[in-house]
């Protein structure tokens, strides 16, 4: 089973040479850590900048560098930074090459639920449905199951939805699934974890080849 | 050169009246129009609506005003930093209307560029869909969003010349270059006010057609949301 830099560092896998790339809070967050050092990649943040770098030193934080998470940052060279429209063109005209982000549920037809839940403080949307509405690729990274144990892979979601069929691939402590027009894919599994903990834990309709190989990490 | 220069934030915001709807730019604290927002928690004006991404935190930027119960709704796409604003919000004081940010952006940057409603695909399926005309464009389904209506837009640049034109810093560019223009009035603060022509027209963001008064602010605090830091490599 995976820690949650486990899920990052097999996330880091799926990004290419050449991809800018947009990531969200939590999980998403900690895959720029383990993106290899010999490729090019971009990190984009929707608040208005490209080419994003690590957290300042101490001493040199600028409070007109934050990124969407409102913490401040540092660019690194080729760096651009862009109005908001500018910023969400970026990312609703496609030139964002991969968007990763959280999710609370996900549907086996690639509905995605991740910004309220109901009866509790709703803080909103964010940049969220903007992202998942319009991104080609895009990667949910979470928990297979929540902190009651009950699988977040779910024939249709239950809360309020982010965005509708748009989920392609999703990596979790468990396992790294393709949403298909026939369901959950399960193409990976997790070291440790066998195909039947997957399906166990997986609510959703899961399909399930011949050979699951374990993922390398 | 028409000059726009005003001397100070109470001529800057003359006309602003009760019940009015504003545009702020800003996201989190990071590019507020922190003079232009204490000026309105100074003049009590009431009942007004604020387009701005955020509401700011308790104790600054839009805090501020909602500590004086001075707005009536709130148009936003992510207002988690905030206590007061929940406690306004789950009593029934607060309206608030949550949009997607990119849609956010784009109602404001519609009508600044004179279109009267845009079609986004943000929110399609979702409840933010709810009661709004959709479309279908190439096998993918929009949402009508109309464009913004708003008597005052308050921004902040980093420098402007007495023409109103704009530069902007960093990522405290965010939201200001899409809100001017955008309102009946477009109020800019700026960091440095320069005498016109001393600005590279070059590097202007925002030409000062869109913006009816400049002034310099008297002081920014530049509060920080999330200080975060690593720590230094010891040599």
């Amino acid at each position: 089973m995976l820690d949650k830099n486990g899920i990052a560092k097999r996330i880091a896998k799926e990004v290419k040479d050449g991809y800018y790339v947009n990531l969200g809070i939590g999980i998403p967050t900690l895959v720029a850590n383990f993106v290899r050092d010999d490729i090019s990649v971009e990190f984009q943040s929707e608040n208005g900048v490209l080419g994003m770098g690590p957290f300042p030193f101490e001493g040199d934080e600028d409070a007109d560098v934050i990124n969407a998470g409102k913490q401040t940052i540092t660019t690194l060279p080729g760096a651009s930074f862009f109005d908001s429209a500018l910023s969400f063109g970026m990312i609703r005209g496609k030139h964002v090459d991969l968007t990763i982000l959280g999710a609370m549920e996900v549907a086996d037809n690639g509905d995605i639920a991740n910004w309220k839940i109901p009866g509790k403080m709703v803080k909103g949307m964010g940049g969220a449905m903007d992202l998942v509405a319009s991104a080609e690729n895009i990667i949910v990274a979470m928990m297979h199951t929540n902190k009651a144990g009950e699988s977040k892979l779910l024939k249709r979601c239950t809360l309020p939805l982010t965005g509708v069929g748009c989920v392609k691939k999703i990596v979790t402590n468990l396992a790294v699934l393709e949403v298909t027009p026939e369901g959950f894919k399960l193409l990976e599994r997790a070291p440790g974890v066998t195909v039947e903990d997957i399906v166990k834990a997986t609510e959703g309709k899961l399909m399930v080849g011949e050979e699951v190989p374990e993922m390398s990490i | 050169m028409i000059n726009k220069t005003v001397s100070n934030v109470h001529k800057a915001l003359d006309g602003v009246a009760d019940g009015m709807t504003f545009m702020l730019g800003g996201f989190g604290l990071c590019g507020i129009p922190e003079n232009a927002i204490a000026e309105l928690v100074r003049l009590g004006i009431k009942d007004i609506t604020c387009i701005s991404n955020n509401a700011g935190v308790d104790d600054f930027g839009l805090g501020l005003l909602l500590q004086q119960r001075q707005i009536r709704k709130m148009i936003s796409s992510y207002v988690g930093e905030n206590d007061e604003f929940e406690r306004q919000m789950l009593s029934g004081e607060l309206e608030v209307e949550l949009t997607p940010q990119g849609t956010l952006a784009e109602k404001c940057r519609a009508a600044q560029a004179g279109f009267p409603a845009i079609y986004t695909p943000a929110g399609y399926g979702t409840e933010v869909a709810e009661g709004k005309e959709t479309r279908e464009f190439d096998g993918k389904m929009y949402v009508l969003e109309p464009a913004f209506k708003a008597d005052f837009s308050f921004v902040k640049a980093w420098k402007g010349d007495e023409a109103g034109n704009l530069i902007f810093k960093g990522t405290a560019r965010n939201f200001n270059p899409c809100m001017c223009g955008a309102a009946k009035i477009t109020v800019a603060e700026v960091e440095e006010l320069l005498p016109g022509g001393s600005l590279d027209p070059n590097e202007i963001h925002i030409p000062g057609i869109f913006v009816q008064r400049i002034f310099q602010g008297e002081k920014y605090e530049k509060r920080i949301e999330q200080r975060t830091v690593r720590k230094m490599k010891s040599m």
